[in-house]
């Protein structure tokens, strides 16, 4: 047994069919409970009022949309090394999830940065660099709609998605040279930092998990999506030639 | 190698206005800048840097798609393919054609579009600096994009929206290096983060540049 | 790094794909030098994907061909004719790319001495079609791989087209085509590419990666 047999679309539509349901309650639990509980029995802190709430969605989709990027990469290289085609189809389905959680990002930054900077928009290297990120994710759906044949358009998408990453990547930098900005520093990382207190920390790890587990059963139906008109395609083609 | 730039550029000529087109569209766009900014000096003095740049990445995406489109429809990038000389080096070789008809003249006529936007006399020597050192990152990620897009019925459009990301980092450090260079402040960082973007890129996007023509191809 | 003409093209269980899916499988010839095969066989059977397989412009799916594709000249309907440069310079340009071979021997024998100088747009289709077969000379190249080579063609210009193809393999190279014309060419063989035709996959065919049924 090895994980390269769920490459295979027909083993892959058997095991996603069966996890499916536990991912879609696990995403509905934690989702639910994370959010209620962060909405309603967490404390206003004094300096950031009832806005501060918005976390709950915006810190997530942030983490996400930056995340899927890196998920759609490792997919890209498994498909451009291994020619599983269930790698290219689990990146062509993440990528439009993606975009929409960039644009999150944006428009729950945009709600948050009213209240707190007295503007819906700045021009801040944070802010920027989602906004390219999301021109990123535009441009890879596009050229996947563009290009009519499958496999072409799995490696032609597979190589924008790295050259993407690298310069993704750098346009943070150098939009973080270009203008010091106002957004605060990262509010999380793996070590837990001091500056936020316990009450918020929980029900947001929560939301995390949720937002993963949410992105693990739509990318799954997805791409079990892409594989049945994948097959759909193929059963015509074979119409066609016989 | 040196005989496809040769043939490049001898069709950019025979074209007409290889040369003159982005030359043209650039100062149509110095031009129509004041009439909207208003035709105050030290207002267009401070936007120099950003229009002159911007000028320069809209007239080197406007030649984009034909960089292999002509080669393609002709049946010459098949010949190419197969031909013994490395399809990277192909692709490296466009590109620099493309650079030699549309960034090399901005550069040489860059001061003489300074100065319309009333650019101070010392960060002229910036611009050109500048513009000498990124202006071919532009074209060689600009021969990427044309690369992915090489097989599209209807490609323009989709190729900018791929390659006018990727100008970001290019676009800022260019436009941050002649800004500091007016001001008189340091410059050391935009300058080799300039250099370094346009080396790494001429280094490694052909390769990708040609597997995607290969794929394309196929 | 031309492989040694005198052992010609042998191509054995060749199965070429387009789309994902094998078109032709269990492709077996072979082609000494001095000999032409024209391919035979329904619109869409895929010659053109054979003949590009063989070219290296696509990967095979499976299969052995005895030359690499360095030994190889295509040409498809379009030269890569440029019509803003002028006969020779096409020619030149196609000659360095090849390592420099001499283009006034090309230019005679297609009869292109007179119009050298003249811009390639100002040429009828057969005067094109010759430039064209001028540019597989220039290539040196011993086997020639030809898609559909007498498309807009008049009578005489097939002629002319036939007179080449049969004095490239006076000498010693070889030619494989997909056309539906007769050309006359004493040695020319026809490969009918009907028997070859890839077999679904329940018949014992190649599967592609979607042909599996999905429970």
């Amino acid at each position: 047994m090895s994980i390269w047999e769920y490459a295979n679309p027909v083993k892959f539509m058997r095991l996603s069919g069966r996890v499916l349901p536990y991912v879609i309650a696990l995403a509905a639990i934690c989702l639910l409970s994370g959010m209620v509980w962060g909405y309603f029995f967490v404390p206003n802190a004094e300096n950031f009022g009832g806005s501060v709430k918005v976390i709950y969605v915006h810190v997530p989709a942030a983490m996400m949309a930056i995340n899927i990027w890196g998920m759609m990469l490792v997919t890209s290289l498994i498909w451009l090394i291994r020619r599983h085609h269930v790698s290219a189809l689990a990146a062509r389905a993440a990528a439009p999830i993606g975009a929409v959680m960039t644009l999150i990002a944006l428009i729950t930054g945009a709600v948050w940065g009213e209240p707190m900077w007295g503007t819906w928009w700045e021009w801040d290297p944070r802010l920027t660099s989602f906004l390219i990120l999301f021109l990123f994710y535009l441009g890879y759906i596009a050229l996947w709609a563009a290009v009519e044949d499958p496999d072409t358009a799995a490696d032609l998408t597979g190589v924008l998605c790295l050259v993407g990453a690298v310069f993704a990547v750098l346009s943070r930098y150098a939009a973080n040279f270009w203008n010091q900005g106002l957004h605060q520093g990262a509010t999380l990382s793996l070590d837990k930092q001091k500056h936020i207190a316990d009450v918020y920390w929980f029900p947001l790890l929560l939301c995390i998990a949720g937002f993963v587990f949410f992105f693990v059963a739509l990318v799954l139906i997805r791409t079990r999506t892409e594989i049945r008109l994948r097959r759909l395609g193929a059963l015509q083609q074979r119409e066609r030639m016989a | 190698m040196i005989a496809l730039l040769i043939r490049d550029l001898r069709l950019a000529v025979r074209a007409g206005g290889g040369f003159g087109l982005g030359l043209a569209f650039f100062l149509i766009v110095v031009t129509l800048v004041p009439f909207g900014v208003g035709p105050q000096g030290d207002i267009l003095a401070r936007i120099a840097p950003g229009i002159l740049w911007l000028g320069a990445l809209l007239a080197c995406l406007l030649s984009l798609d034909r960089i292999f489109a002509l080669d393609y429809e002709d049946g010459s990038l098949d010949l190419l393919v197969s031909a013994p000389i490395p399809l990277e080096g192909v692709v490296v070789m466009k590109a620099l054609a493309h650079w030699l008809t549309t960034g090399l003249p901005l550069v040489i006529a860059a001061p003489v579009f300074g100065l319309l936007l009333h650019l101070p006399g010392d960060a002229q020597g910036w611009l050109v600096l500048s513009l000498l050192l990124g202006t071919p990152a532009l074209s060689v990620l600009g021969t990427f994009g044309a690369a992915l897009t090489v097989g599209l019925k209807r490609g323009g459009l989709l190729l900018s929206l791929l390659v006018l990301p990727f100008y970001v980092p290019t676009l800022i450090f260019g436009a941050e290096l002649v800004s500091r260079g007016a001001q008189g402040m340091a410059t050391q960082i935009p300058l080799l983060m300039l250099a370094g973007i346009t080396a790494a890129s001429v280094a490694l996007i052909p390769f990708a540049a040609a597997a995607a023509i290969r794929v394309n191809l196929r | 790094m031309a492989a040694d003409p005198a052992s010609g093209l042998r191509v054995e269980n060749l199965a070429v794909a387009r789309g994902g899916l094998a078109v032709l499988e269990g492709v077996s010839f072979a082609l000494a030098p001095g000999e032409a095969l024209v391919l035979r066989g329904p619109n869409g059977i895929g010659k053109t994907t054979l003949l590009r397989t063989l070219a290296g412009l696509q990967p095979a799916l499976a299969g052995e061909v005895s030359v690499p594709p360095e030994s190889i000249a295509y040409a498809a309907h379009s030269d890569g004719i440029k019509a803003t440069l002028s006969v020779a310079e096409n020619l030149r340009f196609w000659a360095a790319v090849h390592g420099t071979r001499d283009i006034s021997e090309p230019l005679s024998q297609m009869n292109l001495e007179t119009l050298a100088e003249r811009p390639a747009n100002s040429l009828s289709a057969g005067q094109k079609r010759r430039l064209g077969l001028a540019r597989l000379l220039v290539t040196g190249r011993p086997i020639w791989m030809l898609d559909e080579p007498t498309v807009s063609l008049d009578t005489d210009s097939v002629a002319l087209f036939a007179r080449v193809i049969a004095d490239h393999l006076g000498q010693g190279g070889s030619a494989l085509m997909a056309t539906h014309i007769d050309l006359g060419l004493v040695s020319s063989r026809d490969l009918d590419l009907t028997p070859y035709k890839a077999r679904a996959p329940e018949a014992g065919g190649i599967s592609g990666a979607f042909d599996e049924v999905l429970s």
